[in-house]
């Protein structure tokens, strides 16, 4: 699995904001459209990858998370509560004995930002096929 | 002497195009989710029943008379268990929107079918030799086996299950035979149950 980036690369160029690096041909083509109305929260990497994994569990602690994204505890965290904010995932904390256990969700919110991120992404090969 | 600078540096490289990008998305999206896959691809709770049926079996072999009557009551229960299981897994997968056959469950029922078709061939030949005695120690060690090899795909506590049946079955080979369903039942009926309640609980069914 690729490494992952912080919180910080929020600000890298992501697919929306590639219209203005790559020239005003490619920016007007429908893909560039599509590409406009993506949704950032769940384009970075790691907020993806959470949701993927939450898509196919009902639900993952943060350890199996972590382990799963090969991320750091903070990285995820900072992550997992922008997704929270957004209503896409559902946060649970309890104790097993002593140990204080974080318990991640999708939520039918964060299920449907991923179907509509998944034909966000099939549209876009497609157009550029059709092109 | 000091390195040698050109005026003219080589362009940046293009960024890559919006499909380019789009497919590696949707590979990370397909990747992620058959690592986590792994997750579900067993059922705690098929395990625990599959315990519950083996416990049963055990209880009524017992009170039979001969090795063959004994062997009966397992080979239904072997019949039974994997359907249960099967029935298990699938409700699993349905409720994770997880497609059976995809990744992780896809090698898991490649690796632990090898085993337990040999399994069932050894079982035809030890039986026609008359070593039927030899057979409950033969099934442990082959679906250890399975489950070493199919685990290896899933979480570490499934091949840690698969080496606890490998020990049964080593035990069970070199012990007098009359233990063979005592070791049977705390196999396949406790080990199951053992393994089943927390892989149930910390991996979502």
């Amino acid at each position: 699995m690729a490494k992952h980036g912080t919180a910080r690369d929020d600000r890298r160029p992501s697919v929306g904001n590639l219209r203005t690096l790559r020239g005003k041909s490619e920016a007007d083509s429908p893909a560039s459209a599509r590409a406009e109305s993506l949704d950032r929260l769940i384009h970075e990497r790691l907020r993806l990858g959470i949701v993927s994994a939450l898509a196919v569990n009902d639900s993952l602690s943060f350890s199996d998370l972590k382990k799963l994204m090969k991320t750091t505890d903070g990285n995820l965290s900072v992550h997992a509560r922008k997704l929270e904010e957004a209503e896409y995932i559902t946060c649970t904390k309890s104790f097993a004995g002593r140990m204080p256990k974080t318990e991640y969700k999708l939520t039918a919110a964060g299920r449907r930002a991923l179907e509509r991120y998944l034909d966000h992404m099939e549209a876009l090969i497609r157009a550029t096929r059709e092109r | 002497m000091a390195s040698v600078t050109p005026l003219h540096r080589a362009p940046p490289p293009e960024p890559p195009a919006l499909h380019v990008r789009a497919m590696d998305n949707l590979a990370f999206i397909r990747d992620t989710m058959e690592a986590a896959g792994s997750f579900t691809a067993v059922s705690g709770w098929g395990m625990v029943a599959v315990g519950i049926i083996a416990t049963i079996a055990a209880v009524i072999a017992f009170a039979q008379h001969s090795a063959v009557g004994s062997l009966y009551v397992w080979v239904a229960a072997a019949v039974l268990a994997p359907c249960v299981m099967l029935w298990a897994i699938v409700r699993k997968a349905r409720r994770a929107h997880v497609p059976l056959l995809a990744g992780p469950g896809r090698k898991f029922i490649l690796s632990f079918s090898p085993p337990m078709l040999v399994g069932a061939l050894l079982t035809i030949v030890l039986y026609r030799a008359g070593v039927v005695d030899a057979i409950p120690g033969m099934w442990l060690l082959l679906y250890g086996t399975g489950v070493v090899t199919g685990g290896a795909f899933s979480v570490r506590v499934v091949p840690v299950m698969g080496i606890c049946f490998m020990l049964a079955g080593v035990i069970a080979l070199f012990t007098p035979s009359s233990w063979n369903d005592m070791i049977m039942a705390a196999a396949f009926g406790g080990l199951h149950i053992a393994f089943g309640i927390p892989i149930a609980r910390r991996h979502g069914g």
